[in-house]
């Protein structure tokens, strides 16, 4: 069901005039009250005024997280605190945390955005939600939990933890919807199983699963395991929290964007230049509704592509590709960028080949040479050399084709790739820059 | 009919083939034969152990990826001329020759070789048919 059909449906020309005019009204509010945006766009040599299309947006400087990180706590902040009804705040686990703020409008918008998210991953008013995101100062509980309640359906703030008590919960309650990190929901599945309780018995219809990079393998598996259909939701805190983005159940191919609040742009992430659709590179987003925290151009370091073709639930908003990495991961080899997501996919398709692989990239003379190391298990071994040799081959033709960038391919022993704790290392960059 | 045979995957790295005779000695696994393809980067290690399924456990568990292959034992006749007969009857029964090295041990006055075939039934009955003794597992650990 679609929660906003005005808007979620909108002929793109009407669309883009409404983002035109809240774009204009949210660069002059940023100008004005925020010193950090004033200094951006002096610096490039811009006013607000310039801005008269959407292409315009294209001439204003990105903001990046470590803008965000220069400005804690409120120096981002739009309004006056008096304004302010919410703080949430990212874990900061690699750096300062990134602080953001709300009005009672903002959370309220949010709320709409969620309904509208429940919405199209399956939820009704009538449904019971079992919502497992933490609750805190991270926005995944509190954000659906909003959502939730701005649907009309029931919702159970069960967060995240306790985990036999949450079986409990959902064989005695019955919910519906199951709205979690896809993670956990795969360690609901098996806690469950432990405690002998099984997932098919259960009531559950959807659900709405993301916070955190997932693949298609993934969604097969949490959708057999917990028999339900399963959705990915895509946001930040830094732009508003989850409700950015939905994937809609009858189709479940890219998650759509709320374009009335949010302008994507895809950019290529080492030269900043604006991608047409279709292409894969940065994500990035503009709010043209939010009032304490405005963002504009703002980074996100996640890895997609937009899509505008029509889509069969009925909603004209662009399409994001499911993120499938992040820049940060990015290497650059001879002009191409690379990621490490990329070539795990090109060996995931290979039949039998383990995705256990390393980058190491080197430079011989002027010229990047990457070579990828690829572990062998009993699923590719073979006591002729020739069958092994042809293995490494095909596998430089694959990535070459994908990717079109040379690879040397090099087939090492299990194990031989360094796990720091469970984790792989997935690049060595050898290069002296 | 056949012999089973164990490989092992390993990186050419110093040490590596002293490893797994190390894991293979400590498992009290005797190598009744070996040999070794490698290339710039990898390496193959072939061999016939008198227990293929400890040897495979004890590698295993040492994080080798170990794969097993039936191959062909065979006599020779150990005179000049010998080896190039079976391998001119290969030929011209169109059976390719995969790899093949020495056993160490000869087999009465024959010496004896490991085949690896890409048709192996055929290989057999075609060595069998022409007076080629064929060793089978049990007979090459009594060897």
């Amino acid at each position: 069901m679609i929660f906003d059909i005005e808007f979620e449906t909108m002929p793109r020309e009407a669309l883009e005039s409404i983002q035109l005019r809240r774009l204009q009204a949210t660069l002059e509010r940023a100008y004005a009250t925020v010193p950090f945006y004033r200094k951006q766009f002096e610096k490039a040599g811009l006013k607000p005024g310039d801005i008269r299309s959407l292409k315009d947006l294209h001439q204003v400087p990105f903001t990046t997280k470590q803008d965000l990180r220069d400005n804690y706590p409120f120096g981002m902040f739009a309004v006056p605190m008096d304004n302010v009804v919410r703080i949430h705040a990212s874990s900061g686990t690699t750096g300062q945390p990134t602080v953001v703020g709300y009005t009672a409008r903002d959370i309220n918008t949010w709320a709409t955005l969620m309904a509208r998210s429940l919405s199209a991953g399956g939820a009704t008013r009538g449904d019971i939600i079992h919502n497992a995101y933490g609750y805190g100062l991270f926005t995944g509980g509190l954000g659906v939990h909003y959502g939730a309640e701005k649907l009309g359906a029931s919702v159970i703030p069960v967060s995240g933890g306790n985990t036999k008590r949450q079986i409990v919960i959902m064989r005695d309650f019955g919910p519906t919807i199951l709205t979690a990190t896809p993670s956990y929901a795969l360690h609901l599945a098996e806690v469950a199983e432990e405690m002998g309780v099984s997932f098919r018995d259960l009531k559950f219809k959807y659900g709405i699963f993301g916070a955190e990079p997932w693949s298609e393998k993934m969604r097969d598996e949490i959708e057999r395991k917990l028999g339900l259909v399963a959705v990915d939701i895509y946001g930040l805190s830094e732009v508003i929290g989850p409700g950015v983005a939905i994937e809609c159940h009858e189709a479940k191919k890219g998650l759509h964007i709320f374009e009335d609040h949010f302008i994507p742009e895809i950019i290529d992430p080492a030269t900043g230049d604006v991608l047409p659709y279709g292409q894969s590179g940065e994500l990035v987003f503009t709010s043209v509704t939010k009032e304490a925290f405005p963002v504009i151009r703002y980074r996100t370091r996640d890895i997609s592509a937009l899509h505008a073709e029509p889509c069969i639930c009925g909603r004209t908003l662009v399409r994001m590709d499911k993120v499938s990495g992040r820049t940060d991961d990015m290497l650059i080899i001879r002009g191409v960028n690379v990621f490490p997501s990329q070539i795990e996919s090109v060996l995931m398709e290979m039949e039998g080949v383990s995705p256990h692989y390393q980058l190491v990239v080197d430079r011989e003379g002027n010229l990047d040479t990457l070579t990828v190391r690829v572990e062998v298990d009993e699923h590719v071994f073979s006591d002729e050399v020739k069958r092994l040799q042809d293995l490494e081959r095909r596998i430089s033709k694959n990535i070459k084709e994908y990717l079109g960038v040379s690879a040397k391919v090099k087939l090492v022993e299990p194990k031989a790739i360094a796990r720091s704790e469970g984790k792989a290392i997935r690049v060595i960059d050898n290069r002296k820059l | 009919m056949w012999v089973k045979q164990i490989s092992v995957f390993l990186e050419n790295k110093s040490g590596r083939i002293a490893e797994v005779t190390g894991i293979l000695s400590e498992a009290g696994v005797n190598i009744r034969a070996l040999a070794m393809a490698d290339t710039a980067d990898f390496g193959v290690l072939r061999l016939i152990v008198d227990n293929t399924l400890k040897a495979e456990e004890a590698l295993k568990a040492n994080g080798f990826t170990v794969g097993k292959t039936d191959v062909v034992a065979a006599e020779v006749e150990d005179r000049p001329g010998g080896l190039h007969r079976i391998l001119t009857l290969l030929h011209e029964g169109h059976i390719n020759v995969e790899y093949m090295y020495a056993f160490v041990q000869q087999s009465g006055d024959n010496a004896v070789m490991i085949f690896r075939f890409d048709q192996i039934e055929k290989a057999v009955a075609l060595l069998r048919q022409n007076g080629v003794t064929v060793i089978d597992d049990d007979r090459i650990n009594q060897l």
